[in-house]
């Protein structure tokens, strides 16, 4: 089964980020959230903080959903360290 | 799509540049007075928006070596340095710059784009890693494309954060490229490269340091080298890429190594195999151009007492910008419209400057960048300061408004690379 508590948490972070509620995880993080190419790169650096992980930029080619971008950090980080968070954004149930 | 809507998409994300005045990309100069007055629509101005920083565009040594070297060779190569564009001058110059750095090897390129580009991608292939610095120019981000490697951005100007990123690729096979620039060209910051070389000295000898010294040769360093011997480490900076087209005031571009069998590179980098050389005249420019630099220390003096006198009369106007004294100053305007109307202004006053707007700025800032010459005199810099002081007030900028000078960016970017989904609605590249 697919893990998807990176995706959850990187669209808690957006929202957040952009103070919107409306965004779901088939949103286009350029299209629907409106974040140009380097707002992107910069929220990726976030992200790598967040996340404790590298996301490398040519990574990102054929990315364009918030979804796609979790499922891009849940196969960098593998599935154990998922269950480790390192802040209090939600989406982990345990 | 077609061709024709492709375009005209593109150009109407400059529409609102445009409408408030000026393309900033379709100016011409009609003449050029000095290396730092123009003629422009007609009229003089004064120009602060070049990369003239030694004043070298007009030195009359190196229009007599570009004027000799076209006579004798000619007006171009017609090939590249590895068919029939190699001349003795080509040599000559890479000499030069091995013996002005104190290294062994030196590469000349036909651009300063180029030489990133050749370098990076000719050192670091698909199975590698770049590490670069989030505010890196276009060039950088086009060579790691061109490259093939795994690309990884660190916060700008940030060791801690570089350090963090090189530890996560322990273990992992491959060449670990670290890029950085001596000084950022749109807000004038200049990198840690002491905290820099330290992080790379502890990585260990798979990590390659990279430093692109375009904005810094001729103006950091006792002997303007740049930033890396400002720093003292230049032990530390394995590779050291540069410019002709900034202080040294011709086109062209190098790189030089101590690296054991570093000439490999040519064979290796696309950008250097195919395209043609660099003119003569170009060549025997920047020859005469680095004598200049050497024979007269006292041009960078002059030119760090105008960049104090340039700083400290526009934070004095209250304006907001750039963290730290350097040849380039960026002026922080609270809005892209507002950056645009005052560029406009500034150049009805007689006051040529650079208008840079986000995406292609650091930190999504709207931005005039304002750049010093040693060309530049007392007066000069004064009567600019007036100028800025009128365009100013007629903004309502600076002064009681409580814009004090800029804390350095957290991150940004100034040449994203494409990230073909994540990047589609990319006004500037």
């Amino acid at each position: 089964m697919t893990d998807n508590s990176a995706e959850t948490r990187v669209l808690a972070m957006l929202a957040e980020r952009l103070g919107r509620h409306d965004l779901t995880p088939e949103s286009s993080i350029t299209a629907d959230a409106g974040l140009d190419s380097v707002s992107v790169m910069d929220f990726v650096l976030e992200l790598e903080d967040e996340f404790d992980t590298t996301i490398p930029l040519d990574q990102l080619s054929n990315v364009r959903t918030v979804s796609e971008l979790g499922a891009v950090i849940s196969r960098l980080r593998g599935p154990v360290l998922e269950a480790a968070p390192r802040s209090g954004l939600n989406g982990q149930s345990s | 799509m077609s061709v024709e809507a492709r375009l005209r998409e593109a150009a109407e994300r400059f529409s609102t540049v445009k409408a408030l005045g000026r393309d900033p990309s379709a100016l011409s100069f009609e003449r050029m007075i000095s290396p730092v007055e123009g003629v422009l629509e007609g009229r003089e101005v004064l120009l602060f928006g070049t990369n003239n920083y030694l004043g070298t565009t007009m030195e009359t040594a190196c229009i007599d070596a570009a004027i000799e070297a076209t006579r004798e060779y000619g007006v171009g190569t017609t090939g590249s340095r590895i068919a029939n564009g190699t001349y003795g001058g080509h040599r000559a110059l890479e000499q030069r710059i091995a013996d002005f750095y104190g290294r062994r090897s030196a590469i000349v390129f036909s651009t300063g784009y180029l030489a990133n580009l050749g370098t990076i991608c000719g050192l670091a292939g698909k199975d590698d890693q770049i590490l670069i610095d989030a505010d890196s120019h276009a060039s950088i981000y086009d060579a790691c494309r061109m490259s093939g490697s795994e690309i990884i951005r660190f916060r700008h100007n940030n060791a801690a954060d570089l350090e963090r990123k090189l530890k996560r690729l322990e273990g992992r096979p491959g060449l670990k490229l670290v890029v950085v620039e001596g000084i950022y060209s749109m807000l004038g910051d200049t990198a840690p490269l002491d905290e820099i070389a330290e992080v790379k000295r502890k990585a260990g000898p798979e990590v390659c340091l990279v430093v692109d010294e375009a904005h810094s040769l001729g103006v950091l360093g006792a002997t303007g080298r740049g930033q890396a011997e400002a720093q003292g480490v230049e032990a530390d900076c394995d590779v050291i890429v540069g410019t002709f087209s900034k202080s040294l005031g011709t086109i062209g571009g190098f790189c030089v190594s101590d690296i054991p069998g570093f000439d490999t590179l040519r064979a290796l980098s696309r950008p250097y195999m195919f395209t043609a050389s660099g003119s003569p005249g170009n060549v025997a420019a920047a020859m005469a151009a680095i004598d200049r630099l050497e024979a007269e220390p006292a041009i960078r003096k002059r030119l760090w007492e105008n960049t104090r006198r340039l700083y400290g009369g526009l934070s004095g106007i209250g304006l907001t910008l750039g963290p730290e004294p350097s040849p380039v100053i960026g002026l922080v305007c609270p809005d892209p419209s507002t950056a645009v109307m005052l560029w406009n202004d500034l150049i009805d006053r007689g006051l040529y400057t650079n208008i840079a707007l986000p995406p292609a700025t650091p930190n999504g800032l709207a931005l005039l960048r304002v750049s010093v010459s040693s060309a530049h005199t007392p007066e000069h810099i004064d009567r600019a300061l007036a100028i800025f002081c009128e365009a100013a007030a007629a903004f309502g900028l600076g002064g009681d408004l409580g814009l004090s000078v800029g804390a350095p960016p957290a991150t940004a970017a100034r040449g994203p690379a494409e990230l073909p989904e994540l990047a589609s609605d990319a006004a500037m590249r």
